[in-house]
């Protein structure tokens, strides 16, 4: 009763606009500087799926780290709906390159961890459940983060960002240590769940062929000190096929501006 | 042609192995039980056989007492697969059995027996069961006043040692202020303070029980200390991202991931605490067994000597052993853990 009344209560998440404007950044290393993020601009449309593909060690992580509130730029302003970030805020989750589960906690545990954070686990237990379901773990809910194998731990990781119903979810290449087979699955529950909850989503990957086949949009960085190389549309219903001519060219086309024109 | 050859070996060789390894297994299994058996009936006959040197009430007991332990050992090891665990156990056991029934043996003989250990400093096992007997209440007592000492000083040590250690791992300004003194009178070893601490506290009690926290206190400190500052960031960048407040992040996160240094901090402290206890007893409380001893000693009387050291090692081993079973519960998430 009062968990149906609170279902009814809270409006359906959407996605939240996110403007980057202008932003760069750099690390002090020894005192030199590293410059990471040269003047970045994207503006992102409330529920849009923008794949982010670039060289390694461009500065990928650390333009989700910026939006997700962890880290301020040195110069330029990120926005969300409007306001300006300043600090994490669960409206923003992100899905980390590592799991970085806590390892003194079951996955149940783990996964309930946002809802404790924000003091709503006793009223909101079910959605712990559901998403250990969505993620395909409910048999591991009693297990300890060191019993898991790499792709169990990111999945935990998956389902500890989407239970807190965020407006941007942040995936720093999540699906990168799953073995084939479950990264395919996992991609369609990926795109059936945002197609559902309408969340705006930030995905890092390394793979141009995951892109297409999940985004709206695809934004290819340069070499670090990374800035927009190119902005890509890609207009195909879903769900997408891998063998479409149409991804297959744009795909050559990425990998031309990452530099491997020659080979493919 | 080889498998052939092979399976034929295995073949022809299979019966005329097959009453040695019964005989084998058998000896393997319960050879050991019996020789613990016979350690233990020889302790008890090396109790009876001879006349004792000295005059000491208990042998005739703690003979019979030896022939029912062969009794058990004996019936208890070669019955074992009717016993189930407790059968198992016994049997685990039984090396430890006789070389225990061994000693007890040699120090009766050695002892009571034919005095090749010079008689009053080296007692023999019936004078040490004699204490336990006779002298039991001044023995218990001095039990429950060592362990109410040293429950109470470990106690507030760890605790104060444990929010220190929480406060200068997390705040600046904490660490700012409470590092320098703990670097300066940290590394001090607690007994130094003892001629300062029996004058300036009220009692000898206080004044302990002060000593004991601050032996406790250091190494639960910068142990703690140290498990906090060493957590990784990414988990409070997961945790902030998740909405996780500061004090969330001080509970939840730091203090968790901080626990298994906690712990090596508290089984440093237990051991430096020990020493401690005792000394402070020796010199100035006035009961527990750190006093039982030197009071024996004034006395001359080694076998309550003797029988105080016994109950001491196993009051501290028990201890750790408590600790350990407390680590292993709270930190059942870890694996290997070493077993106590
Ligand atoms: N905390 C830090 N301090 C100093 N330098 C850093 C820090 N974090 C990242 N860097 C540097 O910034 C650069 C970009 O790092 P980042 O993690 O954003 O790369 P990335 O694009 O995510 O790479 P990958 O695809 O391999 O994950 C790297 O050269 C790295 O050395
Ligand atoms: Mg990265």
């Amino acid at each position: 009763m009062v968990t149906a009344l609170a279902e009814i209560a809270t409006p359906p998440a959407a996605g939240a606009a996110l403007d980057i404007e202008q932003v760069s950044h750099a690390f002090d290393i020894d005192g030199a500087e590293l410059p990471v993020l040269s003047d970045v601009s994207l503006s992102v449309e409330p529920g849009e799926f923008v794949a982010l593909l670039g060289p390694s060690g461009c500065g990928k992580s650390t333009l989700l780290r910026l939006v997700a509130g962890l880290d301020k730029p040195k110069a330029g302003t990120l926005r969300e709906d409007e306001v300006r970030i300043a600090r994490p805020h669960p409206s923003r989750v992100v899905v980390f390159q590592d799991p970085t589960l806590f390892p003194w906690r079951t996955v149940w545990d783990n996964v309930a961890l946002g809802l404790e954070a924000q003091g709503v686990l006793k009223s909101q237990r079910h959605r712990v459940d559901d998403a250990l379901d969505l993620v395909g773990l409910s048999d591991f809910r009693t297990a300890y983060p060191h019993q898991l194998s790499g792709g169990m731990a990111q999945r935990v990781a998956l389902a500890r960002a989407l239970v807190n119903d965020p407006k941007i979810l942040i995936l720093d290449e999540p699906l990168g240590k799953l073995d084939s087979l479950t990264r395919i699955t996992m991609q369609a529950e990926l795109v059936s769940l945002w197609q559902r909850k309408g969340f705006t989503t930030l995905l890092v990957t390394h793979d141009a062929e995951e892109a297409l086949v999940l985004a709206n949009r695809v934004i290819v960085f340069s070499d670090r000190p990374a800035r927009v190389k190119a902005d890509i549309r890609v207009d195909r219903p879903y769900p997408r096929h891998r063998g479409d001519p149409y991804l297959a060219d744009l795909r050559r086309q990425i990998l031309g501006l990452l530099g491997l024109d020659a080979t493919w | 042609m080889s498998t052939y050859s092979l399976s034929d070996g295995i073949a022809s060789g299979a019966p005329r192995l097959s009453r040695a390894p019964v005989l084998a297994s058998w000896l393997r299994e319960s050879g050991v039980g019996v020789l613990a058996g016979v350690a233990w009936i020889a302790f008890g006959l090396s109790c009876l056989w001879w006349e004792d040197l000295g005059d000491w009430s208990r042998t005739h007991s703690l003979g019979i007492a030896a022939f029912i332990v062969a009794a058990i050992a004996l019936f208890g090891t070669v019955g074992a697969d009717y016993l189930g665990s407790a059968g198992k156990a016994l049997r685990q056991r039984a090396p430890w059995l006789v070389a225990l029934g061994a000693f007890l043996t040699l120090w009766e003989v050695a002892t009571a027996k034919f005095a090749w250990l010079p008689l009053p400093f080296f007692p023999p096992p019936q004078s040490i069961i004699e204490v336990y007997t006779d002298d039991l209440p001044k023995l218990l007592d001095s039990v429950f006043a060592s362990v109410k000492l040293q429950l109470g000083g470990y106690l507030i040590g760890a605790t104060v040692g444990f929010l220190t250690g929480v406060s200068i791992g997390w705040s600046r300004a904490v660490g700012y202020w409470v590092h320098p003194v703990l670097r300066f009178i940290g590394p001090l070893p607690a007994t130094a303070w003892l001629p300062i601490a029996f004058f300036t506290f009220p009692s000898s009690w206080s004044a302990s029980t002060f000593l004991i926290a601050l032996a406790t206190g250091f190494p639960v400190t910068v142990l703690t200390w140290s498990g906090v500052a060493s957590v990784s960031n990414a988990y409070y960048d997961v945790a902030r991202t998740l909405g996780a407040k500061p004090s969330f992040l001080v509970l939840k996160v730091a203090i968790p991931a901080a626990l298994p240094h906690v712990f090596v901090g508290l089984f440093m402290g237990l051991g430096s605490s020990f020493a401690v206890l005792v000394v402070a007893e020796m010199i100035g409380v006035k009961a527990g067994l750190g006093w039982y001893l030197q009071w024996a000693q004034g006395w001359a009387a080694y076998a309550n000597m003797y029988a105080a050291l016994i109950v001491m090692a196993l009051l501290c081993s028990g201890a750790i052993t408590l600790l350990f079973a407390i680590r292993d519960r709270l930190l059942v998430w870890q694996k290997g853990t070493v077993k106590w």
